[in-house]
């Protein structure tokens, strides 16, 4: 089937979508946009977190044809132009950074979370980020990212 | 494969009559995981994402919420907290954000799994399940709406409209065990509810069963040793005892089986210990609130058990 979405502000299209397919899957295979990455397959891991209308989202867990006609943000939407957004600036300085998998779905669900709660908590990142997994940092520095990034947002 | 996406209430219902094989799938978070693993290949996806009628939640004049079938967690969270309770502490320990930004309640009751986080606080709030096709609806109290693993009174061409609700006259609690916080099936969990106003007590017991069930002996026995001591009127703190055996008798109630998430022996245990302390927390809540718990709008409870 085809489907037509807007991805990163942009309208797109894709044919020969298997309806069982995630949204996930049409877009590192189909749109050519892989920074949203595939690990889990079943909503564990955070790699793959996308913007759903707005809404954090497993985009491993969405059918492609869910998404028919809905605004979908990846990873690769959230810098301006040529400049990092702050979150992700935050991230290099940190070194929140090791193999990188992790890194797109750690990135949105610390840009929404920042968007809803400029302030966060230690706890609150914590409970924001639950459902990312890292496998190499150990989280120390991913959270040291967080909150620089929350300080800068807040300036 | 067909991808079947109807736009209103009527359209899904006329759609699941033509494709009975058709699989619904709301938040795709137990549908897709099936799907990404090759464990299931059904005829047709049934979207219901854009059907209105099932993302809405409404007040009946007595004050009962329907809840409707695609009502998200998040929304249970952010716009029930405190009116239900219950579910929403249940809702809490649903996966992570993302997972309850798309995680249905309605397809939760679908998936009918008997480690479903929000049957055991459904349960023990004695709600009941809405379901329709195009023959007409059916109210299911959920009690009765588990049939088997994974399996309901849901006919070929019904699906979930929405679940009811009534908000609750006295303190709700949920307790669940797992290997950590965030991103757990419950190894088992224990939903309760105290009802002063029927002189009640509701119990929902999760993965501790073929399917999710209530503890109806259990309960009763509460209840009565409530009423016998007149402890309903009085307020005097709950007997230690008393918490102790209603425990024995959530814990009797269950039928675990051994698996990957932990042992029948260690489930009966753990189901013991959550019903005593939720039996008291919630017991506690009752003597120093007025009787309208959870009905100020503010959700203060917390989730953790």
């Amino acid at each position: 089937m085809r489907i037509e979405l807007t991805v990163n502000g942009t309208r797109r299209e894709a044919d020969d979508v298997w309806e069982g397919e995630s949204l996930l899957y049409a877009l590192r295979e189909r749109l050519g946009l892989p920074g949203s990455k595939n690990a889990c397959e079943q909503g564990e891991c955070g790699s793959c977190t996308v913007y759903l209308d707005g809404t954090p989202v497993c985009s491993c867990l969405v059918a492609a044809g869910q998404a028919q006609g809905r605004e979908v943000t990846t990873v690769e939407g959230l810098r301006e132009g040529d400049e990092l957004d702050p979150v992700q600036q935050a991230f290099v300085e940190k070194g929140a950074v090791q193999c990188g998998f992790c890194t797109p779905g750690f990135l949105m669900s610390t840009k929404d979370l920042l968007q809803r709660n400029p302030n966060p908590s230690d706890p609150e990142i914590r409970e924001a980020l639950a459902g990312n997994l890292c496998r190499c940092t150990g989280y120390e520095k991913i959270l040291d990212a967080v909150r620089a990034a929350a300080a800068v947002t807040q300036r | 494969m067909d991808f079947l996406a109807p736009t209103s209430w009527a359209e899904a219902l006329e759609t699941k009559a033509a494709h009975p094989d058709a699989l619904p799938v709301a938040g795709g978070t137990d549908v897709m995981v099936e799907l990404n693993f090759d464990h299931r290949r059904p005829a047709a996806l049934l979207d219901l994402n854009r059907v209105p009628e099932l993302q809405e939640w409404s007040r009946a004049d007595d004050g009962r919420i329907r809840l409707g079938a695609g009502v998200t967690y998040s929304r249970v969270i952010a716009e029930l907290g405190g009116t239900l309770p219950g579910l929403a502490m249940a809702a809490r320990t649903v996966g992570s954000p993302q997972i309850r930004n798309r995680g249905t309640v309605g397809g939760n009751l679908g998936a009918a799994s008997p480690a479903g986080d929000s049957h055991p606080a459904l349960l023990a709030a004695f709600a009941e399940v809405e379901i329709a096709s195009v023959r007409g609806t059916r109210v299911v109290p959920v009690a009765d709406f588990f049939t088997g693993v994974k399996r309901s009174v849901l006919e070929p061409d019904e699906l979930i409209a929405a679940v009811r609700i009534t908000p609750p006259a006295g303190p709700q609690q949920f307790c669940k065990i797992g290997t950590r916080n965030a991103m757990v099936i419950a190894v088992s969990a224990f939903g309760f509810a105290l009802h002063p106003d029927r002189r009640e007590v509701g119990t929902g017991i999760g993965s501790a069963a073929p399917t999710p069930r209530p503890a109806p002996e259990a309960a009763a026995f509460l209840a009565g040793e409530l009423e016998a001591a007149g402890l309903w009127d009085s307020r005097s703190p709950l007997p230690e005892g008393l918490a102790t055996e209603f425990g024995r008798r959530v814990r009797d109630a269950a039928a675990p089986i051994d698996d990957v998430r932990g042992s029948a022996a260690y489930r009966l245990h753990a189901l013991s210990v959550m019903a005593r302390r939720a039996a008291t927390w919630a017991w506690d809540a009752y003597r120093t609130d007025d009787g309208n718990d959870g009905n100020d709008g503010n959700d203060h409870r917390s989730a953790a058990a």
